[in-house]
């Protein structure tokens, strides 16, 4: 082991965790190094992705989830994603302001990230994050996304579980269900189920999930068939219906394991984790070896001079020659 | 990799008692416009909870609110809870009812800009990019 941040990290400092995740969220070359010599250690940790769309009470029900994973003596790690705005690059991260009971928590390391332009609910470093936070030994993970609109899914991917939130009245639920992104879901939560109208929205997404069963076009075709997503009402605000979910939540772990999908989507979150630094790869050696060039393609295209198959096709032929 | 991507963090708290958080989340929303990543830690925070926060989210800049007239013990209780956590090198901030007279003294804690009720929030944002390390 070369860098010592790295050994720091394993040893669960957590200024060290608290850096590293810097490092990697900043996208400086120096992270790269310290996650090379912590992906092992990584392996192995759950990771719970929680979504749903603004407002539904994500935060307040991962405040939950965790109070209930520490009373099994589980560690914690939560990373809490929240938009960058498009214009600014800025970002109010607002996510933890209710889980704050644990902040006093050795066992619990909870971490706010900005989309920075990233698209699909999440931030371009979300992996490297859970994997340094699951090197630490926070072996239980919870991913919170943005608040999702329809298509931001990317979640299925880094997560073994997705448990989608959603709540009556704002935020309209069935928006959410009409989208991608009810097939992402393993388990629901209907939660604010002590507001009105929240046992329609569970009636809903039961009728919803069978016709899936029997209808066609599943979200994944790759995935595992015999698991049918469990619908559970939950009042955050007061800790109702969080042992329902965390029983819905490790039957879902269970199942995970004994069909095979859990190797399944691991490799899948590998394949992407792969392609993502190829993407960097790609950028860096378009500005390192044909500087300007990009500039100039865009300005043909953009001109209607070229279109943008040609340009890559040309781009493409010069980067592999 | 490409690019880096750095952004400056910044956590803005309300220790202590009082319960009006107003001024504190515009000035969020003043920093988040000006680019910076804000975590908003909200109100009635522990000196304790808020250094252990500002170290996890690993900020570049701490900013207190405090309206209460607590200012210096509250910011004696969070400079000790920093050097605790090895995060005395962090940007301090700290805005609210501070008067001239105490000013001295929250220096000498490790304050690094005061910022009285009032104060332009333009002057906040300049202040924290000459402050932190491009
Ligand atoms: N009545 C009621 N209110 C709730 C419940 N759960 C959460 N809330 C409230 O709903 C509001 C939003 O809760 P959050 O947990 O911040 O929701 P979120 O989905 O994380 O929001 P974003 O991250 O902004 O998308 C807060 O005011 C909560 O107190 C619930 O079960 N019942
Ligand atoms: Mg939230």
């Amino acid at each position: 082991m070369t860098s010592p941040l790295a050994r720091r990290v394993l040893s669960g400092e957590r200024n060290a965790v608290a850096r590293a995740i810097r490092l990697l969220d900043d996208r400086e070359p120096a992270g790269a190094e310290v996650l090379r010599e912590l992906w092992s250690a990584a392996a192995g940790a759950r990771v719970v992705g929680v979504t749903g769309p603004p407002g539904a009470g994500k935060s307040t029900l991962v405040d939950c989830l965790i109070e209930a994973f520490r009373a099994r003596g589980e560690r914690v790690g939560v990373a809490a994603v929240d938009p960058s705005s498009p214009f600014t690059g800025g970002a109010i991260l607002g996510d933890r302001i209710r889980m704050q009971r644990h902040a006093a928590d050795d066992g619990v390391f909870i971490r706010s990230l900005a989309t920075r332009g990233h698209l699909g609910g999440l931030s371009a470093s979300t992996l490297d994050v859970l994997a340094v936070l699951a090197a630490a030994g926070f072996r239980t993970l919870i991913l919170e996304t943005v608040g999702v609109g329809q298509d931001e899914v990317e979640v299925n991917r880094v997560a073994d579980s997705v448990l989608l939130v959603v709540a009556p009245g704002a935020g309209d639920a069935v928006q959410t269900l009409k989208a991608g992104v009810m097939e992402i879901a393993h388990v629901f939560a209907v939660n604010k189920a002590d507001q009105p109208g929240a046992d329609q929205v569970a009636r809903d997404i039961e009728q919803l999930l069978a016709y899936r069963e029997h209808g066609p076009g599943r979200a994944d075709p790759g995935a595992a068939a015999g698991w049918i997503p469990p619908v559970v009402s939950s009042v955050a605000v007061e800790g109702r219906g969080i042992p329902e979910l965390l029983e819905a939540l490790d039957r879902h772990a269970g199942w995970l394991r004994s069909s095979g999908e859990e190797r399944r989507r691991h490799r899948e979150r590998a394949r992407v984790a792969i392609v993502e630094q190829l993407r960097g790869r790609l950028d860096d050696a378009l500005d390192a070896r044909l500087p300007g060039r990009l500039d100039e393609a865009a300005a043909r295209v953009a001109d209607g001079a070229s279109d943008p198959h040609a340009e890559a096709e040309a781009l493409w032929a010069e980067l592999s020659s | 990799m490409a690019e880096t991507t750095r952004k400056i963090r910044v956590l803005i708290a309300k220790p202590g008692l009082d319960g009006h958080d107003v001024g504190a989340k515009i000035l969020c929303r003043a920093l988040m416009d000006a680019g910076m990543e804000v975590i908003y830690g909200g109100l009635r925070q522990a000196p304790a909870a808020i250094a252990r926060t500002a170290r996890d989210e690993a900020v570049d800049v701490l900013g207190l609110s405090i309206l209460s007239g607590a200012h210096l013990p509250l910011c004696r209780k969070v400079a000790a809870e920093l050097a605790a956590v090895g995060r005395a090198d962090l940007v301090w901030l700290v805005g609210g009812n501070i008067p001239r007279r105490d000013h001295a003294a929250l220096r000498e804690l490790g304050v690094k800009g005061i910022f009285p009720t009032g104060s332009a929030f333009d002057e906040v944002v300049a202040f924290i990019r000459a402050e932190v390390r491009p």
